[in-house]
């Protein structure tokens, strides 16, 4: 019990002051995450619209596939990344290894399926009437597209919770590619594992609190855009 | 619309942001070493050292020993501090390494829950407590990993002619040895560690030290840099700059008081210069 009321206690004078870089971390989970799903979106929307709106030979492979990748093991995507861009693999002379970037297209590949396969549901179950009404008014293809977008936007919401909740809280891939650098690729998750294995359990409390309270935060703001958007 | 402003403003800065992340390159070295250093925090002191003095970054890539070597054999890595001997000769012996260089040395300790309930406590030989061990069948736990630790342990079993694999009390954590040392800890087993990282988690742990001081238990740590010749895109200046650093003078007195004031004795002993048959009288 000692070990876990010390852990808290420290874990809190840590958060107060902001010990072992702990803000930093933060921001760079932020901003690696944050740029995996915004690039997720414009690939998911761009695919989900094709797959939602087409009828195309393979179209349910497509389906199935796109739901295969929504529960892509991290590990396993860590380790494909890994090995194209490591020095002797086929990407090598890009010099990404180890890199944020090694890590945002690490998580890009783990978000993207995951806000394809919501976009895709979304716009699926959208009425057929609205785009005939569309067609009919005299809507452009692109004009269309952003309209049933924006009548979707709802789902498209719960997109974006749930690629950056998978984004944010993986953790395979993000040691693999990234190798858990100090002040570059260490992010929330690699910096708790690293922590454990040090045996400073206080620190890696006090980041595992700041991780859920970042879930707990981005869930907040996107559900409260839902609530408000419903009402009006 | 301002809908699609917002979207098109986030799409671009995700990409913008991937485009900025990429650009990061520019002076830099890959050290590809054993978990040990890292966990017991000597590399975060020599590490900020080396930038200041070469202006390389340096990217520490924690691995056991075995995935150190390996990524060096592929040229992934630029440098490597290790402390498996005889697999640093064979990468020395294919030209893949060169400028191996002894940097330090502590020992391997057998630990285990201070009631001992094995009865290897004072033994001066590792092969003797080994084999109390395995007669016993009390539970050890090995790391599993390759590392240069997990090849040591493996050695010293095969010098007691036993063989531990697939025994009921004998597992494998597959983690690195602060983690080990954890679960060695909750599960009251014995395992083997490097001093080093056992003194450093000492506080958080139910283990004590049982076997120290056998000639075979030594933990030998060398540097060496990735051969330039063998790999193109192997940086041959910054692997020889992170060699000579850690052999220099003032990096080993580091390494000498590193820990004193927290354990009261220093982690490692530093040795660059000595030779390996010196190290074996001691």
């Amino acid at each position: 019990m000692d070990l876990i009321w010390d852990g808290i206690r420290e874990a809190f004078r840590i958060l107060g002051t902001g010990d072992y870089s702990l803000w930093q971390i933060t921001l760079r989970s932020l901003f690696i995450s944050g740029s995996a799903v915004a690039i997720s979106l414009v690939i998911g929307i761009a695919v989900g619209s094709l797959l939602a709106f087409n009828e195309f030979p393979g179209r349910n492979l497509a389906f199935t596939l796109v739901n295969t990748g929504m529960g892509l093991p991290p590990v396993v995507v860590g380790l494909m990344v890994a090995i194209f861009l490591w020095r002797s693999g086929p990407l090598g002379q890009l010099n990404l290894i180890y890199t944020p970037a090694a890590m945002i297209i690490a998580q890009t590949i783990i978000a993207a399926p995951i806000v394809t396969g919501f976009t895709a549901a979304a716009l699926r179950s959208l009425s057929p009437r609205l785009r005939s009404q569309l067609y009919a008014l005299g809507a452009s293809r692109l004009q269309m597209l952003w309209l049933v977008l924006w009548e979707a936007k709802l789902p498209l919401l719960a997109a974006v919770m749930a690629g950056f909740g998978g984004a944010v809280s993986e953790i395979g891939a993000s040691i693999m590619v990234g190798g858990n650098l100090a002040g570059e690729t260490r992010v929330l998750t690699t910096a708790v594992v690293l922590e454990v294995s040090r045996g400073e359990f206080a620190p890696a409390i006090a980041l595992s609190m700041v991780l859920l309270a970042l879930i707990f935060a981005v869930n907040l703001i996107l559900t409260t855009v839902q609530q408000q958007e419903q009402r009006s | 619309m301002t809908w699609r402003r917002i979207a098109i403003v986030v799409a671009l800065a995700g990409l913008l942001a991937l485009a900025t992340a990429a650009c990061g390159g520019g002076k830099e070295i890959i050290l590809a070493t054993t978990t040990s250093t890292q966990d017991t925090g000597l590399l975060d002191v020599l590490v900020p050292k080396f930038k200041e003095e070469s202006g390389y970054k340096v990217k520490v890539i924690a691995v056991g020993s075995g995935e150190a070597l390996s990524m060096a054999d592929r040229g992934d890595a630029d440098a490597v501090l290790a402390h498996a001997p005889s697999s640093e000769q064979e990468l020395v012996d294919k030209g893949t390494v060169v400028n191996r260089q002894l940097v330090m040395h502590n020992d391997f300790v057998i630990v285990g829950p201070a009631n001992d309930p094995a009865g290897i406590k004072g033994m001066t030989s590792a092969t003797e407590a080994l084999t109390t061990i395995a007669d016993q069948k009390v539970p050890f736990i090995s790391r599993g990993d390759d590392s240069g630790t997990d090849k040591l342990e493996k050695s010293l079993w095969k010098k007691a002619g036993l063989d531990p694999q697939g025994q009921g009390w004998y597992e494998e954590s597959g983690q690195g040895m602060g983690a080990t040392l954890q679960i060695t800890s909750q599960r009251g087993a014995y395992t083997i560690s490097d001093r080093g990282t056992y003194l450093s988690q000492s506080s958080n742990l139910d283990l004590e030290v049982l076997v120290e001081g056998d000639p075979a238990l030594l933990n030998i740590y060398h540097v060496m840099q990735v051969n330039p010749e063998q790999f193109s895109r192997v940086n041959g200046k910054a692997g020889q700059a992170f060699v000579e650093f850690m052999v220099s003078k003032e990096t080993q007195d580091i390494i000498s008081n590193f820990g004193v004031d927290k354990y009261g004795r220093p982690l490692f002993i530093a040795d660059a210069g000595k030779s390996e048959s010196e190290l074996g009288l001691q």
